[in-house]
């Protein structure tokens, strides 16, 4: 039986185009985790396998820069997510159980737009409002503007979520003499949770990748993991900063997979 | 203080009325729904049924009138203030919760003790045949399994009144009798008013007591399940409830409580004068189906001479299509186990139509 269906793949070249597009996607950070495993001090050549440059990351001399700077970025982004993530969540509740009200699609366009704008633009702009209102650069003005860019992001999956739950569900919780408090805590908030969790780990993994903004905003002498590497970077590339951007790379898969996987649990 | 009027209604609803914008969903409803009666809202989608019911829940506002529960007005209630649980359409069920859970809820929120909750909700779901269930999820159970959880978790709490807004549409047809039984069953054994939304006119003459026959947001007749099926009041009560035969005529004589009635091609017929409708104006009559007999020759004066055009076999019946002078039509219900006594007569044949004596219905508007 031959059906005429169409079929993508039929097309002439599209399958070279697919495996070109993926590798220049992907062979760069290839080339990066390979060499993280390199025996010599070489960036380029291989010279044996060896987990060296990870024992250095740990223990070396740079290991109390790069040990520092984690810290700081594993709270930031911790911080940040979390408060991003409940003030997502409560946008979230009176975007789609608000019902219809005056500028809700302007606010549903503000809470969005921060994903368009391009991150300089809103790096500068962050910049120049901490200096005018005359704000001190250091931990705190990293958090704040981190909070601020993880918001969209952790908004996303939790309206995403939300906009399956249908209002019958608090509606009998009410008629079952729940009070709107607790309608929401004990039926929507356990329904939503998955889009939140899935929330949170987007919004942490902004958080701990930014560079941009946090380069600009972060006062001297503090550095965020991204920020401490680029410095790294700056001296000479060794291949201890292929070790960190291999690790930061993995754990960043991990966290989107299980973002995602938690994200399509269904209930 | 309450406004109380004195009387057992379970519900009293005065001159409610709800408006979308422009649009009157509900046109000055006035009805009382007695205790512990099973109570039936029927009509086709759309008129209204769904808005009552809410109103009454506290899901909708009332745009004007009144909405009296034993007594005291609760329109301006919320929901969780007004001892008044409902049935969903789509169950509803708490997806993160046990079936157990489900059906503690409401007496978890009205502050009773989690072990006297267990205690209720364990009693509750024996008698919905459940308790073997109690550790499951809403998803882990069929559709008919889902629907007596959701009655479980409204009837926890002991309501004064259960609103079911058609909670048997999704189940299929065997089930949906069975459940027709126990509901009906349930009510009389909870002793608590029923208050019971469908648009199968089959379903709410087998359960109700009482039926409010809805149409384009207002009541058109209200009554228990016989006199609406056999005194309809209106031309849409007849065309709603059951099959009929419908058929314009003009009034042409009165004689004490009985009107003489000519359809277009001139045959008349004797019923019942119902009032609005004197000497010289024009009507509707409605015949049921089987209600009229077939035979050979004539045996009454009235009886109407016609031709069988169709039998259809429809199971337990026999439908025939009989045409008569002037092109009218009527059909004809002869039950098959009547066989030896009502003949069913082959297509082409010459028969006289014997209409019972009461019930043909005159018919207003
Ligand atoms: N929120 C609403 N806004 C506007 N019109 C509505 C709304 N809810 C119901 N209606 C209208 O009111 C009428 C009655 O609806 P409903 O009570 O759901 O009917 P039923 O339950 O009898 O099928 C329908 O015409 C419906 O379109
Ligand atoms: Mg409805």
């Amino acid at each position: 039986m031959s059906r005429a269906r169409f079929d993508v793949k039929s097309y002439p070249g599209f399958v070279q185009l697919t495996v070109l597009c993926l590798l220049i996607l992907y062979l760069p950070l290839m080339v990066v985790a390979v060499y993280s495993f390199n025996a010599s001090a070489s960036i380029v050549n291989w010279e044996g396998f060896s987990l060296r440059w990870y024992a250095d990351v740990f223990t070396g001399p740079e290991s109390a820069k790069f040990k520092l700077a984690a810290r700081n970025s594993f709270i930031i982004a911790i911080t940040a997510a979390t408060v991003a993530t409940a003030i997502a969540t409560l946008a979230a509740t009176a975007m789609i159980r608000g019902g219809r009200f005056r500028l809700r699609v302007l606010s549903l366009g503000l809470i969005s737009l921060p994903l368009m704008v391009p991150e300089i633009v809103t790096a500068v702009a962050t910049l120049i409002f901490f200096n005018t209102i005359g704000f001190e650069r250091g931990t705190l003005t990293i958090l704040l503007a981190h909070i601020a860019f993880c918001i969209p992001f952790a908004y996303l999956p939790i309206s995403a979520r939300m906009q399956g739950i249908e209002d019958t569900y608090e509606q009998a919780a009410l008629d079952l003499y729940a009070t709107k408090r607790q309608a929401f805590t004990r039926v929507l908030l356990p329904l939503m949770m998955p889009g939140i969790v899935s929330g949170y780990l987007l919004a942490f993994i902004i958080s701990l990748d930014d560079f941009i903004i946090t380069n600009f905003v972060k006062g001297a002498g503090v550095e965020t993991l991204p920020t401490a590497i680029f410095g790294a970077v700056k001296q000479g590339l060794k291949p201890n900063i292929m070790a960190i951007s291999t690790m930061l790379v993995g754990f960043s898969i991990i966290m989107v997979t299980v973002s995602y996987f938690v994200g399509k649990k269904d209930n | 203080m309450q406004v109380s009027d004195g009387t057992d209604h379970a519900i009293d609803v005065r001159k409610a009325v709800k408006r979308y914008g422009d649009f009157t969903a509900l046109k000055s409803i006035t009805l009382s729904i007695r205790d512990n009666e099973f109570f039936t809202l029927l009509g086709p989608s759309g008129c209204g049924k769904t808005t009552l019911l809410r109103m009454i829940a506290g899901f909708e506002d009332v745009t004007e009138g009144e909405i009296f529960l034993f007594g005291d007005e609760i329109e301006n209630l919320p929901p969780n203030k007004r001892p008044v649980n409902t049935v969903f359409q789509n169950y509803a069920l708490f997806p993160h919760m046990n079936v157990l859970e489900n059906v503690c809820f409401g007496l978890e929120m009205l502050g009773r003790g989690k072990a006297e909750a267990r205690r209720r909700a364990g009693e509750i779901l024996e008698m919905v045949q459940l308790s073997q269930f109690s550790e499951r999820k809403p998803s882990q159970l069929s559709g008919g399994q889902q629907q007596r959880v959701a009655l479980a978790r409204a009837l926890a709490p002991q309501p004064k009144v259960l609103l079911l807004d058609e909670p048997l549409s999704a189940l299929d047809l065997k089930l949906r009798k069975a459940m027709q039984l126990e509901l009906k069953h349930l009510q009389r054994e909870t002793g608590i008013t029923f208050i019971f939304v469908t648009h199968d006119q089959e379903e709410a003459l087998t359960m109700s007591d009482r039926i409010a026959v809805m149409s384009a947001g207002e009541v058109q007749q209200l009554g228990e399940a016989r006199d609406i099926y056999e005194r309809p009041e209106n031309r849409f009560v007849a065309d709603f409830i059951g099959e009929t035969n419908l058929i314009d005529v003009t009034v042409k004589a009165k004689d004490g409580s009985r009107v003489l009635c000519a359809f277009d091609n001139g045959l008349t017929l004797t019923c019942d004068a119902v009032p609005g409708i004197g000497v010289g104006q024009s009507g509707h009559m409605s015949i049921r189906p089987e209600r009229m007999k077939l035979h050979q020759e004539m045996i009454e004066a009235e009886n109407f001479r016609a031709r069988v055009i169709e039998n259809v076999y429809v199971g337990t019946d026999v439908q025939s299509i009989l045409g008569l002078d002037g092109g009218m039509r009527l059909t004809v219900r002869t039950q098959n186990s009547d066989r030896g006594k009502a003949r069913i007569f082959e297509p082409g044949s010459d028969v006289f139509v014997d209409v019972e004596f009461g019930s043909a219905r005159l018919l207003a508007h």
